[in-house]
């Protein structure tokens, strides 16, 4: 209870600091370059300079905290990636040397691909499937509130949700998981389904399509209703069918959309670790690059070095579609 | 819309897969909640969607002992219920012996070797004959098979909080979670004022590298973090992994989806009302902390929601910068502990399982506007 306590009176703290910081920097500000009872030019010239600092003041925590966590370990792991286990002596190009022979990174690669394939493919058909039959319908909202639901569980807790789904007993007793129940039911034999290679990760890649369908669906759901209605009563004038006007006419113009939760989702992919960890931690076949940077963090003492090479490959897997983001930003600005 | 199909024959199937898609999208929670609700021997023995319905069971009952028995016109016997005084249960079959424990059905009278009878009535009643006083201390064992209605129990939750350090857990995760919500809050909104309506050189380039930053994955940051961290801890004397080190980790990777949300949100504030407190005489400050501010909760409301379930479902940060400690584990790293240890437990499982989801999902229900409108401000306008 007692670090409880102490958290409440850090949020205090720390609320009440930043408000000091900010409240104290405008004042000295103000005080330095003062425009209120200066004469003329003075004031003018003291306006114009306090302008262009006031911006930087107001940034100013932000920009540090976002250098120090998010700018200077991106240099600092191209860095490491030259060097040793503890990161100090150089090495040369062994890192990644290691990292194009090492069997596991390949089978890590691989696996990414697959789930960078499969689940921003699944989680975005089926929200935009839902999304499109629940605008026609009474319950359509509770129908969408429960399906956005897996959003707000934990890759953990969901995890747990189905590894029990997946639970396997042996042929003949009773089977306890929903899975094996209904396979059993329809006269086929149980299997331990997250211990068969390939089909295992499969099963892993379902639980992150349970949570993100919810996500792709509320994004996409108001991009169909921001839909012009006369195109779509042009097409059912013109005879078109619903199954038409889906596909060729509401779809084609929220293409734009479909691309941004493609690749909100495809960003996600790429650090996907809780589920594996939790589910499998990578045996069976089932090893994601997250993953395996997280086990070469610790393994035999922590290895950086290769860590850092890990990490790296992920972040530049992330550069299309960071540019991307940055352009479109860009356009939006304009 | 659409109101020439709503009356097609389709509507039916509209509804028909809608509902299909929401069984198989809730199935799965239900199924937990369900079977952390459940006893343990019911858990591991029968499926949780047979829990509503009434279930079989073995059971074996002990008379008192044999020797308390009255006398009566047939000799001497000992009668009770089997499901003892507030029990409540239908016997189907019973026995007197290990190896037949369904040998009779329940009202027929049975023979047993020791000369006496007995009979069990489908209501658990049973009474037990012998042809001579019976000697001894020890109880006659009946075995017999009982329908018995559904139970539910919270017997689960109280092991897990008490003995499985759920409840610790459960406190950490507050404390984790608490700061690292509050804390990104006003520095982003400060930074996020200055991006959309301050006037300065760079502006641009600064907004889009916020962008950039919002895909920075996580991973990269880790190893020079840890480093960084050890250092300090060292050069000062302090341990490295502490509740500060997280709440500042789980601070910077929230502000560039805190400034981002928030600068949209501002920019889209109407220009007159900040020029008309200028032409007052309202510094940048005053219209920030008295205009900006007070307008944007909306938005402030949708980061935190967004920071709150994020930093309360974090698994990674909290293990690297936290650290595997008994005390220190945050719920989501207890769970991955107990995945380990108690992997057939699934009472155990099911129960801490629940605990963990149970905030976010009440966070989830009662603020989902807010979560709704946060995520469409913060990627439809990406695209």
């Amino acid at each position: 209870m007692g670090h409880l306590v102490y958290a409440l009176v850090t949020v205090v703290i720390g609320l009440a600091g930043a408000a000091i910081y900010f409240y104290a920097s405008n004042l000295l500000l103000d005080r330095a370059l003062p425009y209120r009872d200066a004469e003329g030019a003075r004031a003018s010239r003291n306006l114009r300079r306090a302008n262009a600092i006031r911006p930087w003041l107001f940034m100013l925590p932000a920009i540090v905290i976002l250098s120090v966590y998010l700018v200077y370990p991106v240099l600092e792991s191209i860095w490491l990636s030259f060097h040793g286990k503890a990161g100090i002596d150089f090495v040369g190009l062994s890192n990644y040397h290691w990292m194009l022979v090492d069997p596991e990174f390949r089978e890590s690669i691989v696996n990414n691909l697959l789930w960078l394939l499969i689940v921003p493919a699944l989680s975005t058909f089926f929200g935009l499937v839902i999304a499109a039959l629940a605008d026609r319908i009474w319950w359509g909202n509770i129908a969408k509130s429960l399906i956005f639901m897996p959003m707000a569980i934990s890759f953990v807790g969901a995890s747990v949700i189905w590894k029990f789904i997946y639970d396997f007993r042996p042929a003949g007793s009773e089977q306890i998981g929903l899975l094996n129940a209904v396979v059993v039911f329809f006269g086929g034999n149980p299997h331990a389904w997250i211990t068969i290679p390939f089909w295992n990760s499969v099963f892993l890649m379902v639980i992150l399509v349970w949570i993100q369908t919810g996500f792709a669906m509320v994004i996409l759901s108001a991009a169909l209703r921001s839909i012009p209605d006369e195109t779509i009563e042009a097409a059912v004038i013109d005879g078109a069918n619903g199954l038409q006007i889906f596909f060729k006419i509401m779809v084609p113009q929220i293409w734009g959309t479909i691309a941004v939760v493609w690749t909100t989702i495809t960003i996600l992919v790429l650090k996907v670790f809780d589920i594996v960890l939790a589910m499998t931690n990578g045996q069976w076949d089932t090893q994601v690059l997250a993953n395996l940077m997280f086990e070469w963090m610790f393994r035999g003492g922590g290895d950086f070095g290769r860590g850092a090479v890990i990490a790296l490959v992920i972040m530049v897997l992330v550069v299309p579609i960071m540019i991307w983001n940055i352009h479109n930003a860009r356009q939006e600005l304009r | 819309m659409f109101s020439s199909l709503r009356q097609s024959p389709l509507l039916f199937l509209t509804h028909l897969s809608v509902l299909v898609l929401v069984i198989v999208w809730t199935i799965p929670t239900a199924g937990l909640l369900i079977s952390s609700l459940r006893q343990p021997d019911q858990i591991a023995t029968s499926g949780w969607w047979t829990a509503l319905s009434a279930s079989e069971q073995n059971n074996t009952f002990t008379t008192p002992p044999a020797d308390t028995a009255s006398q009566a016109e047939d000799g001497f016997a000992l009668s009770g219920n089997v499901f003892g005084k507030d029990g409540s249960g239908s016997v189907s079959a019973f026995g007197s012996s290990f190896m037949k424990p369904r040998a009779f059905d329940a009202g027929e009278t049975a023979k047993l070797r020791s000369g006496g009878t007995l009979t069990v009535a489908q209501n658990g009643d049973y009474r037990m004959t012998f042809d001579k006083k019976p000697e001894g201390g020890r109880g006659e064992r009946i075995f017999y098979t009982s329908v018995e209605p559904p139970a539910f129990t919270l017997r689960n939750y109280q092991e897990v909080l008490r003995a499985e350090g759920i409840g610790q857990s459960f406190i950490n995760s507050l404390t984790v979670a608490i700061p690292s919500t509050a804390i990104p809050i006003l520095i982003a909104a400060y930074a996020a004022y200055a991006l959309a309506w301050m006037r300065f050189p760079g502006r641009l380039l600064l907004v889009a590298v916020v962008v950039g930053l919002l895909v920075v994955p996580l991973q990269m940051s880790l190893i020079p973090l840890l480093r960084l961290y050890n250092g300090i801890g060292g050069f000062f004397g302090v341990p490295a992994q502490t509740y500060v080190g997280v709440w500042l980790a789980h601070t910077a990777f929230g502000l560039p989806l805190a400034i981002y949300l928030l600068r949209n949100y501002i920019a889209g504030l109407p220009r007159e009302i900040m020029e008309s407190a200028r032409v007052d005489g309202a510094s940048d400050f005053d219209i920030f902390r008295k205009i900006i501010l007070p307008l944007s909760f909306p938005a402030l409301a949708s980061f935190a929601i967004f920071q709150f379930l994020w930093t309360w479902n974090d698994l990674l940060v909290a293990l690297v910068f936290l650290g595997t400690g008994n005390d220190k584990l945050v719920l989501t790293a207890r769970l991955v502990n107990l995945l380990g240890s108690r992997g057939n437990n699934w009472e155990i499982l099911t129960a801490s399982a629940f605990i963990t989801i149970i905030v976010p999902l009440i966070v989830f229900f009662a603020l989902q506007r807010f979560l709704v409108r946060g995520l469409l401000a913060g990627s439809v306008k990406g695209g």
